[in-house]
This record gives structure tokens, C-alpha cells and sequence, in this order.
């Protein structure tokens, strides 16, 4: 008994320092990942963003056929970075609808006419709403939702080339 | 080489300008004008974690973010929602890891066990000590 309660500050060290290695060697990932994959979007409806385009609800993301929901801004750098790959995903065939998140009509115009439009609709989020409701936590955030509405995939940050593979592979999934 | 660094000067100062386009939302920044929910509120946003500053409170971070969410937060507290109600709505989707209170759930019970352990031992511990010195 006396023996063990001796070596217990030596366990305590070890193991706080073990403790310590273990996530200097392996950071903590903070990504924030929506609970809501695998389940239905929640129910949002937003104006259009900019005007004479057509706003988002979130019925117009059920409709028979997956698509992507990408969360952007005018604002948002690494936005522009994603942009060709979101053109190259259009250029594809695939269905892409927008949330700009607290933008304004004129800063979105310029970014659009600088580096594409590859949306459908453009649904304005100037509170964030339907952000929070989405589960997301930032710009720019990509969405699979299939057929009827139900959220397949979350991809946390810009599209990179390397990620077209993963997100071609889920939209034909959730066909 | 200047050249260079004032290429490297300049793509730097680009994410410097990364904020939103937008003022904050309404109840960002406005307290409730009704003291009893405004306490409620503040009360609920001190134990909901910044989606941004990942180791602050909404109550303590300038994140655009933090500040629409101290909107919800009002807003919804204003509609006379109850604060238990809005945390799960946020648990719902963001995870325990939203709020800063944890729940009494199988996961959490030896964090909520560990001080009435650690009371136990001391106590003995004391206890073992004082009658030491009265042998």
C-alpha cells in the first residue's frame, strides 16, 4: 500500500506528460462539422441577393436531383480560390446553389462578374441564419444534398482540384 | 529582391481585409430592453462557444459570427423562447462542443462524479491522519 501511494506521483508525471506529447505530435483538429449530414436540411428561406436573380428556400434543394449548396462571400479570399473549381463543377453538369453570407448586392455583382457565376439561385444570409440553422461555421462551406432534401456531405473550406473526385463521388451517390 | 518582398508585403495584406461586408446584426451589440430577459440572455451566451474564436464565450467575441449568433440568442429569448431550448437547438447542430455547460448524460458522469470522489478521498485521508496522531 505504503509502495504504491509512492510510485503514484510518478504515474501522475508519466501520464501527464504523455498527455502533453500526444497532442503536440497530433494536434487537435478544430474543424466544426454540422451535425445535421445524413439528415434533412432544416427549413430556411432566403431573399435573392441580388436583384432580378432568384432568392433560395430550402425546397428549391429537394428536387429529385443531389446538388451542391456552397456557402460564399464577396469578402471571402479563400472564395476566389474556389471559384474556377466551382466553374469547372458547372462546366461538368452539376446543379450549384449559393448562400452569400452578409454580403451586399454591389460587392457580390463585382465578385461574380470577376470570377463566375455557377449558380442557379443566390439566396442573401445577412445574419448568418440559415448558416447557424445549416450547422456550418464559416465561408466557404460546400453542402451535397441529394434528391429529397437530405444533407450527404459537408466539405469544410475551398474546393481544392484534388477535391472534385470526392465531390463527384457523393453527388452520384446521392443520386 | 524588394521587389520580392513588396510582391510578398502585398499578398499578405490581402486576408487582412477578410471581414464581412455588413454592420453587426441588430441585437449584436443592444441589450433586451427588458432587464429580467436581457440577464437570460446573457446568461445563455456566456456558456455558448465561439464557431471563430474557438476558446471564447459569444459574449466575449468580436466574430461577426459571435455577434449574429448573440442575435439569435436575443431574438429568440425576446420571442419568448426558453434558453434551454435554443442550447439544443445549437447542440442539434454544432455538438456538446457549442455550449460550455455540460450535460448530465452517461459520457459525462465521472466529470460530474470526480469532485464527490475526490471529497471521499480526501476525507479519508484526513480522517486516516487524525487518528495517526492520537495512537
Amino acid at each position: 500500500m505504503n509502495r504504491a501511494l509512492r510510485l503514484l506521483p510518478v504515474i501522475l508525471v508519466i501520464w501527464i506528460v504523455g498527455t502533453f506529447a500526444w497532442r503536440l505530435i497530433e494536434p487537435n483538429d478544430p474543424t466544426i462539422r454540422s451535425q445535421l449530414v445524413n439528415r434533412s436540411i432544416p427549413p430556411f428561406q432566403l431573399a435573392a441577393a441580388i436583384p432580378g436573380a432568384a432568392g433560395l428556400k430550402s425546397a428549391d434543394l429537394a428536387t429529385g436531383k443531389p446538388r451542391l449548396l456552397n456557402l460564399f462571400a464577396s469578402w471571402c479570399v479563400p472564395c476566389v480560390g474556389e471559384a474556377p473549381i466551382l466553374a469547372e463543377l458547372h462546366r461538368r453538369g452539376v446543379e450549384i446553389d449559393g448562400i452569400a453570407i452578409r454580403d451586399t448586392p454591389g460587392g457580390l455583382n463585382a465578385f461574380l462578374q470577376r470570377y463566375g457565376n455557377p449558380y442557379s439561385r443566390i439566396g442573401s444570409d445577412p445574419t448568418s441564419r440559415a448558416q447557424l440553422a445549416l450547422g456550418s461555421a464559416g465561408v466557404p462551406e460546400t453542402f451535397v444534398i441529394d434528391g429529397k432534401g437530405v444533407m450527404r456531405l459537408q466539405h469544410v473550406g475551398p474546393i481544392y482540384e484534388s477535391d472534385i473526385p470526392i465531390i463527384l463521388d457523393a453527388l452520384e451517390k446521392a443520386r | 529582391m524588394r521587389l520580392f518582398v513588396l510582391a510578398l508585403a502585398l499578398s499578405l495584406a490581402g486576408p487582412a481585409i477578410a471581414d464581412s461586408n455588413l454592420p453587426p446584426a441588430y441585437w449584436a451589440y443592444r441589450q433586451l430592453p427588458d432587464p429580467k430577459q436581457e440577464a437570460k440572455a446573457n446568461a445563455l451566451m456566456e456558456e455558448l462557444r465561439c464557431l471563430v474564436c474557438q476558446g471564447q464565450s459569444i459574449a466575449d467575441s468580436d466574430a461577426d459570427l459571435a455577434g449574429d449568433m448573440r442575435d439569435l440568442v436575443r431574438r429568440r429569448i425576446a420571442a419568448g423562447e426558453k434558453p434551454e431550448a435554443i442550447r439544443t437547438w445549437l447542440i442539434e447542430r454544432y455538438g456538446d462542443w457549442i455550449s460550455y455547460r455540460p450535460r448530465a448524460e452517461p459520457i459525462t458522469w465521472p466529470l460530474w462524479g470526480a469532485p464527490i470522489v475526490l471529497l471521499i478521498l480526501g476525507g479519508a485521508l484526513v480522517a486516516g491522519r487524525i487518528r495517526g496522531k492520537r495512537a
